[in-house]
């Protein structure tokens, strides 16, 4: 019973939590890999890019709430993601046709690709502000709950509660099918092969008969869906604010580097390192360890690492370790 | 040629007439940020001050207020001390009303008022670091300071039964003023405070922070913080299941709590700021009259903040901001002949002739020194949606 306990109070404040933003994360990681690996330069956009779908998308949500259409008990969101898609694939398209072609064709230095991409950030933070502003707006309806502290507590009879929200159900879910097809992408379709192909070796990819405008336009189409994805499950989650989706930046990057540049299972893995270690470290174990330790044993203070608001911090200095140790990554992946 | 220079000399004159009789003042509140839901009636309850003030015809001699927005933003210190400064270099406001969240407020009245020599009366800055903060006589408040506050909601949570409780804070130095506040009153009355956890506005998770006040536990939680960041950290912890009762103070206080938080906050207790008696009433008459909403919370404190800055205008003799700062108490305060909301035309006319007023406004003024206000507050519970009037403190 102490154990069940034990295992139900850290479920409810840190696994669960921490599983849905690993989930989330794993998404944007993903398509910031892929764009490294077959365009071969960081997407400081990419925050940004998913607020703007994101935006698409709770528009979409918006307009078929007013015509009365839903899913309930799932939220009207799921609905409107096609649209986010739709409207995403033609931003980063367009993105892709006014400024990074550009660069290719004259075969600049990465470093100017991921500054060109700076302000590409720059204006889609503009643009999504434009729609948005600067506040909070939640876009989430149908069922709020799986099941609530309160049912699951007279359920169990256990004395701790655990809940499990919709949207958090919703983004663990969707995140394994969305891993699941990609990787079935990548490894046994024609499209996914040139892909991969076209990453591991461009030159002998384009004598091979690859088509390089083709196998760039498939990566942005699989960007945008995987970043509107990303982005909504986020926002269902935590509601949607422009300035939280550029914050993410940081902990994406962190992701696909730990996980190694260009390797999609290694950006997976190091999505839910970086969310189970921000929230480990910044988590109270007192009340776990209380249920745990023999009786007379329980701690008086909080055992925490570091106060809650150092999360990021726990972030940067993963990012410093990884950079120092093994700038590779986990999975061997390039260097940046 | 000659006419049209004679002209436009006449004209250039007339414009400086126009000019002289009126009167600018700024009115500095956080139109953005998280307290954006209450600010409008805040402004509109100041302004009806001013307009009141004007059609009387009885101000300086039929010189008319003109009200002067700026956004204070209420957390960033830097924008709302940018605004100030255009409200006096540009625009040549005599005196502001503001500013509204006590860490810009503070940062205003050290980096720009005090060096400009401009006096502000802020509405709802409760912060207790005014009392002791030297301001050169530039600083008032027509709201009470969370050192009283803490010590009510202290003895609320008391009273009904809580001697075990988490408190979390908005972290500024309005929310870390009134956690210590309350901590050192709850704690004198043989309470126990198990954590207290800081936490920021505008973040998409506080589960972690809940974690944290969980992982403490206690009967109840204290939430002092604004209905942004603490209404989300009280939706947290109720669907968490961390805490069934929560108790809040002043900056939650607002419709938009209810709106988005629902049947979490059933229940909860808190403490606001509120006068009751005949300038209450009066000011709900006047503010209803005139289509403004007198229901919120510091209206009342914004239209006696602009009130009490025209009126020791008048009492100088002139629209400066040295006469002002001068007279701000003067009227204010006792002796002198006691002016309700609705009455500002009646203060001006006693002023005008060499009188004294004692200006009651709708919140009881008394300024205790500059920096300082006594002041009731209202202990409310959240009651099937609504805020329901427990009893007056």
């Amino acid at each position: 019973m102490e154990f069940l306990n034990a295992l139900v109070t850290l479920s409810n404040f840190m696994l669960v939590p921490a599983l849905a933003y690993g989930s989330q994360l794993a998404l944007g990681a993903l398509g910031i890999t892929l764009i490294y690996s077959i365009l071969r330069f960081a997407h400081f956009a990419h925050g940004d890019t998913m607020a703007l779908g994101t935006a698409a998308v709770i528009g979409g949500t918006f307009f078929l709430q007013g015509q009365g259409i839903g899913i309930a008990p799932l939220p009207t969101a799921l609905l409107a993601v096609p649209f986010g898609v739709l409207v995403m694939v033609g931003y980063l398209l367009a993105a892709d046709r006014l400024v990074y072609r550009y660069y290719r064709r004259v075969r600049a230095k990465p470093m100017i690709f991921v500054m060109a991409s700076l302000g590409v950030m720059f204006v889609t933070n503009g643009i999504t502000r434009l729609f948005m502003g600067v506040g909070e707006t939640r876009f989430e309806d149908g069922e709020r709950f799986v099941f609530s502290v309160r049912e699951f507590r007279a359920f169990t009879g256990l004395a701790e509660g655990l809940a499990l929200r919709n949207a958090q159900a919703i983004t663990i879910v969707t995140a394994l099918i969305v891993m699941i097809v990609l990787f079935w992408f990548l490894t046994r379709t024609r499209a996914g092969k040139s892909m991969r192909a076209y990453s591991d070796n461009e030159d002998l990819a384009l004598l091979s008969g690859i088509n390089p405008e083709r196998v760039v336009t498939i990566t942005w189409v699989i960007t945008a869906i995987l970043l509107v994805l990303a982005g909504t499950l986020y926002g269902l989650d935590k509601g949607f604010r422009a300035f939280n989706y550029f914050q993410l930046l940081l902990p994406m990057f962190a992701a696909a580097i730990l996980g190694g540049l260009g390797s999609p299972i290694g950006a997976i893995v190091g999505a839910y390192v970086v969310a189970f270690a921000e929230m480990g470290v910044t988590f109270a174990w007192r009340r776990v360890a209380g249920y745990l330790l023999p009786e007379g044993f329980e701690p008086s203070g909080m055992v925490q690492l570091l106060p809650v608001d150092y999360k990021f911090a726990v972030t940067f200095m993963i990012l410093v370790i990884v950079l120092l140790f093994r700038p590779t990554g986990i999975f061997k992946g390039r260097v940046l | 040629m000659k006419k049209l220079l004679l002209a436009s000399t006449a004209l250039a004159l007339s414009a400086g007439i126009a000019t002289a009789q009126e009167v600018k003042m700024g009115v500095l509140l956080g139109y953005t940020g998280p307290i954006e839901d209450i600010t409008p009636y805040m402004a509109d309850s100041a302004e009806l001050a001013m307009s009141e003030i004007s059609d009387s015809g009885m101000f300086l001699g039929g010189a008319t207020i003109t009200p002067v927005r700026a956004d204070s933003t209420c957390v960033d210190s830097s924008a709302a001390q940018a605004a100030a400064e255009r409200l006096i270099s540009s625009d040549g406001i005599v005196a502001m009303v503001g500013a509204d969240c006590s860490g810009v407020t503070m940062a205003v009245l050290q980096n720009v008022a005090m060096s400009a020599g401009v006096p502000m009366i802020s509405p709802s800055a409760t912060s207790p670091a005014f009392t002791t903060t030297e301001s050169n006589g530039m600083f008032f408040r027509t709201a009470p300071s969370d050192a009283r506050q803490g010590v009510i909601l202290a003895d609320i949570v008391m009273e009904r039964g809580f001697d075990t409780v988490a408190l979390t804070h908005t972290n500024n130095d309005y929310g870390s003023g009134f956690a210590t506040a309350f901590a050192e009153a709850y704690t004198a009355a043989g309470g126990t405070i198990t954590t207290t956890v800081p936490h920021e506005e505008a973040k998409g998770d506080y589960s972690a922070e809940v974690g944290t006040l969980a992982a403490a536990g206690g009967d109840a939680l204290i939430i002092l913080g604004y209905t942004d960041g603490g209404g989300s950290v009280l939706r947290t912890a109720y669907e968490l299941g961390a805490f069934d009762q929560f108790f809040m103070g002043d900056g939650m206080y607002g419709d938009a709590l209810i709106a988005n938080t629902g049947e979490a906050l059933e229940g909860t207790v808190g403490t606001i700021p509120w006068a009751q008696g005949d300038g209450a009433d009066a000011f709900t008459a006047v503010a209803e009259a005139a289509g403004v909403r007198a229901d919120s919370s510091y209206t009342r404190e914004s239209y006696d903040a602009a009130a009490i800055l025209a009126l020791a205008a008048q009492a100088a003799g002139e629209a400066t901001p040295a006469g002002i700062a001068a007279n701000v108490l003067n009227v204010a305060n006792a002796p002198g002949e006691p002016i309700l909301p609705g009455e500002l035309a009646k203060g001006l006319e006693i002023l005008a002739n060499g009188g004294e007023i004692d200006y009651v406004g709708a919140t009881n003024v008394e300024l205790v020194g500059p920096g300082e206000a006594a002041g009731s507050f209202r202990e409310y519970i959240v009651d099937g949606g609504e805020y329901t009037t427990v009893k007056f403190h």
